[in-house]
């Protein structure tokens, strides 16, 4: 420990911003939970009164991690872990079920839910292995491993079920991409989306005039001098097609209704009125109301506590998963596109610090901080807009929930404690 | 590359999230979308209709209370249905069917059962509704007519259809608005201003208080009552006369324009359009295609004017110059048109002004006419010169009245006939008919009672109107209180009116002189021609007069359109001088007229053309 106390040289805009996102986030969750305007802020029995007390822990939660020894994270990574994984084991033994997923252990005044821990975990866990002297990314073996540390904890939670949760672990690739991991795998994922998409919106028929079209324009613009070898072309257009023409029979019989009508609500594939007023009411009737909330707040919002939808409580699960509709109903374009652009600057800062670590486990861990950060934030807001289909993860520092502030407060602050310690590594 | 990845992610997802944004928030956003908002519900306030007088005070229309059963199918305990619909009045099936009806449109929601439910049935069902849970009677506000007359005038008010929701943003569905007649043209008097309370609702339909503490709801602004210019016994002992005849009766105060009455015969009972049988009644009012008893004939029939139309020749020739009143004109039983004789009932022999009008001579007109165009060089210059002197009088042109509908007539100009001709190839004799108000010339019963208006006042009038205050204020449009000049001087029209003062002395009307009035009037009869299934036939004539009266010191001028009434003085001038009787006097003492008029109906003529068998016209017995 340096002489300059506790706090050491932590980057004070980083924990800026993060005061100014839960205090944004706190706003907007007693502006959705209020129903007794007379009732005192600090009244454990409302939402917003135990969200202020989980804000306290959140505190205590970073003066704990600022204590702790530096050396301490990258030492017990492994340990951390593999209690994680048990946790997780556990859960299919001991855990609580709460809205119909098994994700909870109940400790009587707090409910622990070990898939927030286990992204900490992870993200630590991966961080070490792809620090060590003696892994090598290039090699196959280790990408394996590498993906294995990911994947692990995603398939324990995928069955509780939970697969919101489960989808953020794939965010830790973009871990991998930074240490080198071949970009062409992401190349393949999203060419892979691209195709389902398009497959679901114009049909088979259309995807294979574009890919055609899209390779004869390739050859034609492309420098006399760059050869392409026209058989591996062909070879990934006619992969491509046989994709495509699978994509429609997966969805017409391996997907169930209910996925159906999501992927059709996101992609707008239909457009008879009355089944879409339909699909509002039933599957989309968060999506629906959540958007038309937010449309409601025009440019300037209607104003704190004047959201009429938002008090209405119609948009369900409004201070948890849609917390950022409540945003754009009272604080209109003026609030979400600041809150957006308060995220964008949050995370470039981190990226930031990331950067200039000197230690290669910093850097990883930085990383993996932020690619669960940003994936979080990314699903949450692209589903409460309507860019995205519906899953349930919670916006970080926003939503209302206990385990979800204080775990994302924890993965911040280790970073940032690792980070006030960044000249002394190496010493 | 790889450090650029995760930044250029970043920012790309912030500029696809603020773009949504902005087709959420700022393309998609619509101020006034506070309606629509499923959060925010508006309780309307609806203030009483205004009430309509009659120019004495007389009460017209007003409001009564009707009561509709309502149901909320969600809180609707089991019941005894049996006795419940004989309470009603209405079979089990009928009440099932609703029920199932209210309930697929909402469980929640109240819905009408039982339509208007009369006083009688209220009070009966009033003491036992309250073992009913569910059920509940709603008080809503009805039209209540005081008069069985002037439906025409009145028009009446319905429920606002989607084209009025969609075209005026006031309306709310269920509402009601005003369709014709006065009801629509002063609906915004009439109607008042709605309040409203907002009610700030959750997602299950419940109310959480008030919507931003009630600072955007207003009060309910009453309905102003207006009174109108008819008077109510002259307009409900018309349609008594009227009784079986088919036309109308436009009588107006030429010293302001005031129309007195307004009359179209068949008429209906505004009660009718009224309570539980309203749409049955419209629908047979509106079907009946053949007597059309929701057609206003005072303002929307066109009949050629006839005789009285010679009048209006004859003024324009003394303001040409062309004729002075002691002119005369030969009639040879008629007069000719090249070779070909046009007949004339006058009795022949040489006439002046005087003895032209009140013996109602075609010769001595056509003479006139064909003076008036000879003073010009070509035809087109008289037709312009006669066209700007008749539309001085309203004639051709809306009036510009405070009436919902109307027709324009025509007065036709120099275009007209060089359609139908060719440019110059047409001259007064072509158009000879004009002289006698047959041929071309078209006006409504109201232009035609105008024009009288307009020749009381000796060469003005006012726009003819309904309206003689609103509220308590009083104030009316004032372009109903400027006279409108005709291009005739004053001094012309005194030989015109002695010439019409004496077809009641010693003319066409002699029979019909009231004792203690000088009247001035003239007999119209009109040739007529119908086409069913495709056939063209003649009818009898129809039955015009217009009069004014006293010739001094006019207090009513009027106009009478009778179809298929044969001679101007039968129906037509019975029906004019028994109004104006009952107007200046207030009682009748030609009884044998109004006898006649009680008694006699035109039901008859009607059917000929629709018997199928061959008939006769203009049968000199009546």
């Amino acid at each position: 420990m340096s002489g300059r106390g506790l706090f050491g040289r932590i980057d004070w805009l980083t924990v800026f911003l993060y005061v100014l996102l839960v205090f944004i986030g706190w706003i907007n969750i007693y502006s959705t939970t209020l129903s007794d305007s007379n009732a005192s802020i600090f009244d454990f029995s409302t939402l917003y009164g135990k969200q202020l007390f989980f804000i306290g822990l959140a505190g205590l939660g970073i003066i704990l991690v600022l204590f702790v020894e530096t050396n301490f994270f990258e030492r017990f990574a492994s340990i951390f872990y593999v209690i994680c994984i048990a946790l997780l084991i556990g859960l299919f033994l001991f855990g609580t079920t709460i809205a119909g997923a098994t994700s909870w252990y109940n400790l009587g005044f707090f409910n622990l839910q070990p898939s927030e821990l286990a992204k900490v975990a992870t993200a630590l866990a991966l961080a070490k292995f792809l620090s060590d002297i003696q892994t090598d990314i290039k090699t196959r073996r280790h990408q394996l491993y590498a993906v294995v540390i990911i994947l692990l904890p995603a398939f324990l939670i995928l069955p509780q079920p939970d697969p919101g949760s489960a989808l953020i672990y794939f965010s830790l690739f973009f871990v991998l991409f930074r240490e080198g991991f071949p970009l062409f795998y992401l190349g393949i994922l999203l060419f892979t989306v691209v195709l389902f998409a398009t497959t679901l919106m114009f049909g088979t028929v259309w995807v294979a005039i574009g890919l055609i079209i899209l390779a004869l324009l390739v050859y034609t613009f492309k420098k006399a001098s760059v050869k392409i070898p026209l058989i591996p072309v062909m070879a990934t257009i006619l992969v491509s097609i046989l994709f495509s023409l699978s994509v429609n029979f997966v969805f017409e019989n391996v997907f169930e209704q209910r996925h159906r009508d999501r992927f059709a609500l996101w992609l707008g594939l239909e457009k008879d009125e009355g089944k879409l007023e339909e699909i509002r009411k039933t599957i989309g009737y968060n999506t629906y109301q959540s958007e038309k909330a937010i449309e409601s707040g025009g440019f300037f919002g209607k104003g704190f506590l004047e959201g009429t939808r938002t008090k209405g409580d119609f948009v369900p699960e409004q201070h948890t998963d849609y917390i950022f509709s409540s945003v754009g109903e009272e604080w209109g374009f003026m609030g979400t596109a600041g809150v957006i652009l308060l995220f964008s600057i949050f995370f470039l800062r981190l990226i930031h610090l990331a950067e200039r670590q000197k230690s290669d486990f910093n850097r990883m861990y930085g990383y993996g901080v932020i690619s669960i950060l940003v994936f979080h934030y990314f699903i949450n807001i692209g589903m409460v807009i309507g860019l995205l289909p519906t899953i349930g993860v919670p916006l970080p520092f926003f939503s209302y929930g206990g385990s979800g502030l204080i775990f994302f407060t924890m993965l911040l602050f280790i970073f940032l404690k690792l980070d006030s310690n960044r000249l002394k590594d190496g010493i | 590359m790889k450090k650029l990845l995760l930044s250029s992610i970043i920012v790309i997802i912030g500029f696809t999230f603020i773009g949504r944004l902005s087709y959420l928030q700022l393309f998609r956003f619509s101020p006034d979308q506070t309606l629509e908002d499923p959060a925010i519900k508006a309780i309307y306030d609806y203030p009483e209709r205004g009430y309509i007088y009659d120019r004495n005070g007389e009460l017209l229309v007003g409001n009564q209370p009707a009561y509709d059963v309502m149901v909320i199918p969600r809180e609707v305990e089991p019941l005894d249905t049996l006795e419940f619909c004989s309470l009603l009045g209405i079979d089990k099936t009928t009440f099932l069917d609703k029920m199932e009806k209210a309930k697929i449109y909402s469980p929640r929601l109240p819905s009408v059962l039982v339509h208007q439910l009369s006083k009688e049935d209220y009070a009966r069902l009033q003491e036992k509704m309250r073992h009913y849970k569910g059920f509940y009677i709603q008080k809503r506000s009805l039209r209540y007519y005081a008069t069985n007359s002037a439906a025409n005038v009145l028009g009446y008010i319905s429920e606002v259809g989607e084209w009025d929701l969609k075209n005026n943003p006031y309306y709310r569905a269920g509402e009601l608005k005003g369709r014709t007649g006065i009801e629509k043209q002063y609906e915004e008097v009439l109607r008042g201003t709605k309040g409203v309370q907002f009610v700030q609702k959750d997602r299950f339909n419940r109310d959480i208080g008030p919507y931003k503490g009630g600072k955007l709801d207003t009060l309910p602004e009453q309905g102003k009552e207006i009174r109108i210019t008819l008077d109510k016994t002259l307009q409900e002992y018309g349609e008594k006369l009227m009784h079986g005849k088919r036309g109308g009766v436009v009588a107006i105060d030429p010293k302001s324009g005031e129309i007195l009455a307004m009359i179209s015969g068949p008429t209906y009972d505004p009660a009718l359009l009224v309570g539980r049988e309203r749409s049955n009644n419209y629908n047979k009012l509106h079907y009946d295609t053949i007597a059309k008893p929701t057609w206003d004939r005072s303002i929307l029939a066109e009949p050629s004017p006839g005789s009285p139309f010679k009048i209006l020749n004859a003024l324009v020739a003394l303001q040409e110059g062309v004729i002075d009143p002691s002119t005369t004109f030969r009639c040879y039983h008629g007069f000719y048109v090249g070779n070909t004789l046009r007949g004339c009932h006058c009795g022949g022999g040489v006439r002046d002004m005087n003895s032209g009008i009140y013996r109602s001579c075609n010769a001595y007109f056509a003479g006139t006419f064909r003076k008036i165009y000879a003073k010009y060089a070509t035809a087109d210059e008289g037709m312009d010169v006669w066209e700007k002197h008749m539309k001085s009088f309203g004639l051709g042109g809306y009036l510009g009245t405070d009436m919902p509908t109307g027709r324009p007539g025509r007065i036709p100009n120099k275009e007209y006939y060089d359609r139908a001709y060719g440019d110059n190839r047409w001259s007064s004799s072509f158009i000879i008919s004009n002289a006698i108000g047959q041929g071309e010339v078209a006006a409504t019963p109201l232009q035609l009672a105008n024009v009288v208006a307009a020749i009381a006042n000796r060469g003005y009038f006012y726009t003819p109107h309904l309206i003689k205050s609103i509220g308590n204020a009083g104030a009316i449009d004032p372009k109903f209180t400027e006279p409108h000049y005709t291009t005739i001087e004053r001094k012309h029209f005194e030989p015109i009116i002695e010439g019409m003062a004496n077809v009641y002395k010693y003319g066409t009307a002699r029979w019909l002189q009231i004792p203690g009035i000088e009247i001035a009037g003239k007999t119209g009869t009109v040739e007529n021609f119908v086409r069913v299934n495709g056939e063209r036939m003649q009818l009898t004539d129809h039955s015009i007069f217009v009069a004014f009266a006293p010739v001094e010191n006019p207090q009513i001028a009027l106009a009478v359109y009778i179809e298929n009434g044969y001679f101007g003085a039968r129906y037509a001038g019975h029906i004019a001088s028994l109004l104006i009787e009952k107007y200046i006097k207030g009682e009748i003492t030609r009884t044998d007229l109004e006898k006649r008029m009680l008694e006699k109906t035109l039901e008859k003529e009607y059917v000929k053309p629709y018997s199928g068998e061959p008939f006769k016209i203009n049968e000199y017995v009546w």
